[in-house]
């Protein structure tokens, strides 16, 4: 059952998405450059949210996930076709997802976020390794692959990633990790399989940064570890999330979009102050607006209404 | 006598050095009410913690309608029909007093979802004496509520076998004649009960029999008359030089 409220959310979203899928015909080059890197951070950051929203564990995973994406199409596009490379991601992201939810999700937090980040630079140099034997440096990634086709394959992406987390958020399976979220050992007392539950959602996750990792392998053109593999990627995404608020599913964007524009301005401009940039809004998140923009943007919307209320 | 629902072999839990609980057992019938008392650290909370899960034996074995349950994670043993309620109350913070109800309907001994939970929900409401507050926020709530929203979450599974941890333990004299009454008509209802308590009133109107640990062992067990004037229980609650 659709409520007259959320049936409101699921119209707007139709419509914002069909606006935002149509920019190759209306926008620049340079507007589609920087809504390739807004869709990207968009379903990454989204995905990363889906996990880390409920449960309150930060994964630092993202670029393992992407640049895994990125070297299974380097790696297939000789011999598959594209749509199944995006889809091997998927399964290969998941998979590495679950031996890592495994491994580490019954560890206490901390241990979890050390745990992912030093997974992006293993995974990197268990390529690179790989890499040396063959005698390879780099792959070429050579497709007739447009900007327009990679961005509408994203916000195609992203499409699903809200269909899914919203999907997701409406089942027993997003009640329970709101309760994991709340009190680990009440859920557990309650009947649920929390390692379970927490493993499936960051399989969400690493599936959705994966397939994005795949996505935008023909971007580059020639991929090597360093590239596919950044960490500052993984920090980029928590950080917009963030910024956004992950409590709700239309947070992260709300982040990644003011946030992109001004790195992208930045980076044109004073390519030294990348860091320095995103080092301040951490502590503004931090200090100033722990929610995020969505926190922000509801509380505006509950203090309006109540003052439509005493008029 | 009928078959007990659940019984207790030769628990142990030790925590490095101390034992805890020490070669514990004893059994619970159908529609008992069995009440766990002792002395503050005697290992009552530990034993409970044992039963439910949160943590694992050292030795023995537990069991429930015939079957082990000691090794299980919690989340099975919910799902096998043991519920209960923490010595220092735990709610999800970030819901309301339904979606805290709810939360003890969905995944345990008795599943339901949707309408379903919240018509469970919604009847629990008004069995704990929550009456309006269903919309509240926890953060809300009075004490006592906090414990009915608890009781409550607890009984959404309907489970073979209820823990009750001190559930009655720092509300005040009006109030815990309202929680007596409470737990009292859970006892007419024919709900299996396992409660550690201080409060010697409510261990006389509302157990059918008990079980008295001291340092981790049991000391004696029987009806509440028969335990509360042994010797060694009077003892073992007012230390050895006054015995
Ligand atoms: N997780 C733990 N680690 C180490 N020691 C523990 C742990 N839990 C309990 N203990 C110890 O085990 C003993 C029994 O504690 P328990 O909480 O079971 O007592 P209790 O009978 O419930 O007491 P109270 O009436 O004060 O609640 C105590 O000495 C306590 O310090
Ligand atoms: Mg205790």
């Amino acid at each position: 059952m659709i409520a007259g409220k959320e049936l409101q959310g699921v119209i707007v979203a139709t419509i914002l998405l069909l606006i935002a899928g149509a920019l190759p015909y209306y926008g620049s080059d340079y507007l589609l450059s920087l809504g390739i890197t807004i869709a990207m951070f968009t379903v990454l950051a989204t995905s990363w949210a889906l996990f880390s929203g409920p449960t309150h564990y930060i994964s630092l995973a993202t670029a393992a996930f992407f640049g895994l994406g990125t070297y299974t199409a380097g790696l297939g596009i000789e011999t598959l076709p594209f749509w199944v490379l995006i889809g091997l991601a998927g399964v290969l992201g998941a998979g590495l997802a679950a031996l890592v939810g495994l491994a580490t999700l019954r560890l206490s937090g901390v241990y979890f976020v050390i745990f992912t980040l030093g997974l992006a630079e293993l995974v990197r140099q268990v390529i690179t390794w790989g890499q040396n034997m063959t005698g390879q440096k780099g792959l070429y990634v050579l497709t007739d692959f447009t900007e327009a086709n990679l961005y509408q394959m994203l916000v195609a992406l992203g499409a699903a990633v809200f269909l899914v987390g919203w999907l997701i958020n409406r089942s027993r399976l997003g009640f329970a990790l709101r309760i994991i979220g709340d009190d680990e050992t009440v859920a557990a007392h309650s009947g649920i399989n929390t390692a379970l539950a927490k493993v499936l959602l960051f399989m969400v996750s690493g599936a959705v940064a994966a397939m994005t990792g795949a996505i935008l392998a023909p971007r580059y053109v020639y991929i090597e570890p360093a590239l596919a593999f950044t960490p500052l990627l993984s920090f980029q995404v928590v950080i917009m999330a963030l910024l956004g608020g992950v409590h709700r599913l239309w947070g992260p964007i709300v982040g990644v979009i003011p946030f992109t524009i001004i790195l992208e301005t930045i980076s044109a401009n004073f390519p030294n102050q990348v860091t320095l940039f995103i080092g301040i809004v951490f502590l503004v998140i931090v200090y100033f607006i722990p929610r995020g923009f969505a926190g922000l943007i509801e509380q505006m919307r509950d203090w309006s209404r109540s003052r439509e209320g005493l008029t | 006598m009928s078959e007990a629902v659940l019984s207790l072999r030769g628990v142990t839990k030790r925590f490095g050095g101390l034992i805890a609980v020490n070669t514990i057992d004893f059994q619970v019938r159908p529609g008992q009410v069995v009440g766990l008392i002792g002395p503050n650290g005697s290992g009552k909370s530990t034993t409970l913690n044992l039963i439910s899960g949160a943590l694992p034996l050292t030795e023995g074995e537990i069991h429930l309608r015939g079957s082990t349950i000691s090794g299980l994670r919690a989340d099975k043993i919910a799902r096998r029909g043991i519920s209960r309620t923490f010595q220092l109350v735990r709610l999800l913070p970030s819901m309301t007093v339904e979606q805290n109800i709810i939360a003890g309907a969905v995944f345990g001994h008795r599943r339901r979802w949707g309408a379903e939970a919240r018509q469970e929900a919604a009847r629990l409401v008004e069995r704990v004496g929550l009456v309006g507050k269903g919309n509240m926020a926890v953060g809300q709530l009075t004490y006592i509520d906090t414990k009915r929203v608890e009781l409550a979450r607890a009984l959404a599974s309907d489970p073979t076998v209820l823990l009750l941890d001190e559930w009655l333990a720092g509300l005040n004299p009006t109030e815990l004649q309202v929680g007596i009454d409470l737990i009292h008509s859970l006892r007419d209802e024919g709900r299996t009960i396992v409660l550690v308590e201080h409060v010697m009133d409510a261990i006389r109107s509302l157990c059918d029999y008990c079980v008295v640990m001291s340092s981790g062992a049991k000391i004696a067990e029987g009806t509440p008359s028969q335990v509360l004037s042994d010797p060694e229980v009077i003892r073992a609650y007012l230390g050895d030089d006054d015995a």
